[in-house]
């Protein structure tokens, strides 16, 4: 019970004018960000990353975490009035959200899907209040090989769990850490793979990357389908919302079985676009009107949302307490972190707890005044989709420029925000998944350091990931998860295989 | 995406299959392991008395990218399904994504020159005119104050210099 007094000593670091002001603005920019397509939750807060540089870190935990909560419930708007959805996350909701709001009934859709936003992240964020500490606890034990083994999960996760070719996830992993070595060896302190290029001495920042791929890489691809967006109006008054409120309870089921799914994929690194995917795949096997999915049911639209908060939130679970982001955008804000001096994990429970408790807390309101503020202002975000793209794409393109040189004051990492924008362009034509890179980039020096650390322990004996229960149940998850897609295949050969239910669903987040 | 090999419409003609997309990528992708592997090679793999030495983990990170993407071009290369025939890009398409592609990459070596804030004036203007057709007034008073707002937000109020090129045009500022 410690804990929740800890939990009222953040609402009371979080609660100030100042704070309460940031977090409003965090989610309008958030919204925008997620409405407007090129900009994603984890390219805008990149960009945003050093404007925060000034600010006292809880503060710009906070502001940038509402930028995320609003980035979640903004890809909504998109995908329900234009249908195209602002963020990958968001494509499920189109199935269901776009045919109602044909029908009319956009202010319902819009209702229902920011009403089960709000419920899948509140559930996330009681599980995070009440399990974070404990595993921060649990953590404190964690040596070198524990370290490794955890990595090793994470990675292998995306080789189990990803949807695509196991090939290319492993590919776009190793990119990540292959990129992530070039510079100085955080080792020995010497220079390697840098080719003799003084601007790679420093290495890649994975920020770059980051507005590079998603950013530059998501306009490209936005062009190629020669925009041109018509919608429909969105008009939410208090009785709709009343209305749809009153509807909401019976769906209860489909309430929990999304929150479950979400909190899962949110935890491991499945991330919220597959556990949308997955969640709205249940609800229609489920439903009594699983048939009517797809021609404008809400509980088609609830299901998606649920699972994708959920997920989004509970994707800081293992980046607060472990330092291991679940989500490419959990990874830019643990670079922030970084930048701020903060070192994540089970420690900064034990030193900062203002910080962790603060930004929970804070994750508590930004909910709430997230759900307030999108409710109310709909027709305003939806009025940004109607500016022309050919006036959003320079801009956009111009603010990731900037975004991009102001991470390191560098002329060089604009080149190379070009760079990794057309490869992100290629990579997702070619359904190469960018969350294992941009992961294994961020991650790559902490998982070269535990690996080597662990082999000066044991001499060079990788026995020293099975030495003890705990250790040696995380490498073996790993090894399972590793192995996942030929077991899968020795299991689909003993039994007849199922169609393939959606064709967009890659593990893109 | 639908197969439009052979359609009347020029635009709609495709400028490489998904296939050969794929195996060029992976042939790529096979490179860049080889050189990663190679450098560390060079930097030394093995295990010294302090341990493993500096290219050890990229070795094999390398020698993985290699494995994984040779099995890619494999697959790409044996591929006859319809997927991998369909087109990668059609002209259209690649015209649109060049439209933007290449202004960007002109726009960034007009940040090296000319600085973020003109050289972003400049892109805003031409894109809106050429792609947008706006005229040259509506296209001008729009970036002029959209990169003034950015100027007042990051040297004003954030006081976080943007880079303002080799031929600094906007030292009359003071910034």
């Amino acid at each position: 019970m410690a804990d929740l007094a800890y939990l009222f000593h953040g609402f009371a670091v979080a609660v100030t004018p100042f704070n309460l002001g940031l977090m409003l603005l965090g989610i309008v920019l958030g919204v925008i960000i997620g409405v407007l397509p090129g900009l994603g939750a984890a390219n805008g807060i990149a960009i945003l990353l050093p404007l925060t540089f000034t600010m006292p870190p809880t503060s710009a935990i906070i502001m940038l975490s509402c930028i995320y909560w609003g980035a979640l419930f903004g890809g909504a708007i998109a995908s329900i009035l234009f249908n195209i959805p602002g963020e990958p996350w968001s494509v499920a909701t189109t199935f269901d959200g776009y045919p109602l709001a044909q029908q009319g009934r956009a202010g319902e859709a819009l209702t229902a899907s920011f009403t089960s936003s709000f419920v899948g992240a509140f559930v996330a964020i009681v599980m995070i209040t009440f399990l974070a500490p404990v595993i921060a606890r649990f953590a404190l034990e964690f040596g070198p090989p524990e370290y490794f083994a955890v990595y090793l999960l994470t990675f292998c996760s995306f080789v189990g769990m990803g949807k695509g070719s196991p090939a290319k996830i492993l590919v776009s992993m190793m990119i990540g850490f292959a990129l992530s070595a070039i510079g100085i060896d955080i080792v020995t302190g010497g220079l390697r793979l840098t080719f003799g290029f003084e601007s790679l001495m420093k290495g890649f920042d994975f920020l770059i990357a980051v507005i590079g791929l998603f950013g530059i890489g998501e306009i490209l691809l936005s062009m190629e389908e020669g925009l041109a967006f018509s919608g429909a109006t969105a008009r939410i008054n208090p009785k709709i919302v009343l209305e749809t409120w009153k509807k909401l309870p019976r769906y209860w089921m489909t309430f929990i079985r999304s929150t479950i799914i979400g909190c899962w994929m949110g935890i491991t690194p499945g991330g919220a676009t597959p556990a949308s995917f997955m969640s709205y795949g249940a609800a229609k096997k489920f439903s009594k009107d699983g048939d009517k999915f797809g021609t404008g049911v809400l509980e088609g639209v609830v299901a998606p949302e649920t699972a994708a908060h959920a997920a989004g939130t509970s994707a800081l679970l293992p980046m607060i307490t472990l330092g291991i982001p679940g989500s490419p955008t959990a990874a830019v804000l643990l670079g922030g972190l970084l930048i701020w001096g903060l070192q994540p994990g089970p420690l900064l429970f034990a030193e900062k707890p203002d910080f962790v408790w603060g930004l929970i807390a804070s994750m508590y309101l930004g909910n709430v005044v997230g759900l307030i503020v999108v409710l109310s202002l709909v027709p305003v975000f939806a009025a940004i989709l109607r500016i022309p793209f050919s006036i959003i794409a320079p801009v956009i393109v111009v603010i990731c420029a900037i975004g991009a040189y102001t991470v390191n004051n560098s002329m060089h990492d604009i080149w190379f925000m070009l760079g990794f924008g057309v490869i992100g362009y290629l990579f997702k034509k070619l359904d190469y998944p960018l969350a294992p890179l941009v992961l294994a980039l961020v991650l790559g020096n902490n998982a070269e350091d535990s690996f080597r650390q662990s082999m000066l322990m044991s001499q060079g004996s990788l026995s020293i990931l099975w030495s003890n229960w705990l250790v040696g149940s995380i490498s073996t998850l790993a090894m399972i998860m590793l192995f996942w897609p030929l077991i899968a295949r020795v299991k689909k050969a003993l039994r007849p295989a199922k169609a393939e239910k959606f064709p967009e669903e890659q593990p893109v987040d | 995406m639908e197969q439009n090999i052979g359609a009347g419409d020029p635009d709609g003609r495709a400028v490489a299959s998904n296939r050969t997309v794929e195996a060029v990528v992976a042939a790529l992708l096979f490179l860049f392991g080889a050189v990663f592997a190679y450098t560390s090679y060079k930097l030394g793999f093995r295990w010294a008395i302090e341990g493993p030495q500096s290219g050890f983990f990229p070795f094999y990170v390398s020698l993985i990218i290699c494995a994984a993407s040779a099995m890619i071009l494999f697959h790409a290369l044996r591929d006859r399904g319809p997927r991998g025939a369909a087109a990668f890009v059609e002209r259209g398409q690649l015209r649109q994504v060049l439209h933007v592609l290449l202004p960007a990459g002109v726009f960034v070596l007009g940040i090296q020159l000319i600085g973020i804030y003109v050289a972003s004036v400049l892109y805003i203007v031409v894109f809106m005119r050429w792609l947008g057709k706006y005229s040259w007034l509506k296209s001008s008073l729009l970036a002029v104050a959209i990169i003034v707002a950015f100027f007042f937000m990051f040297e004003v109020w954030f006081q976080v210099p943007l880079y303002k090129g080799l031929w600094d045009l906007t030292s009359w500022t003071g910034y």
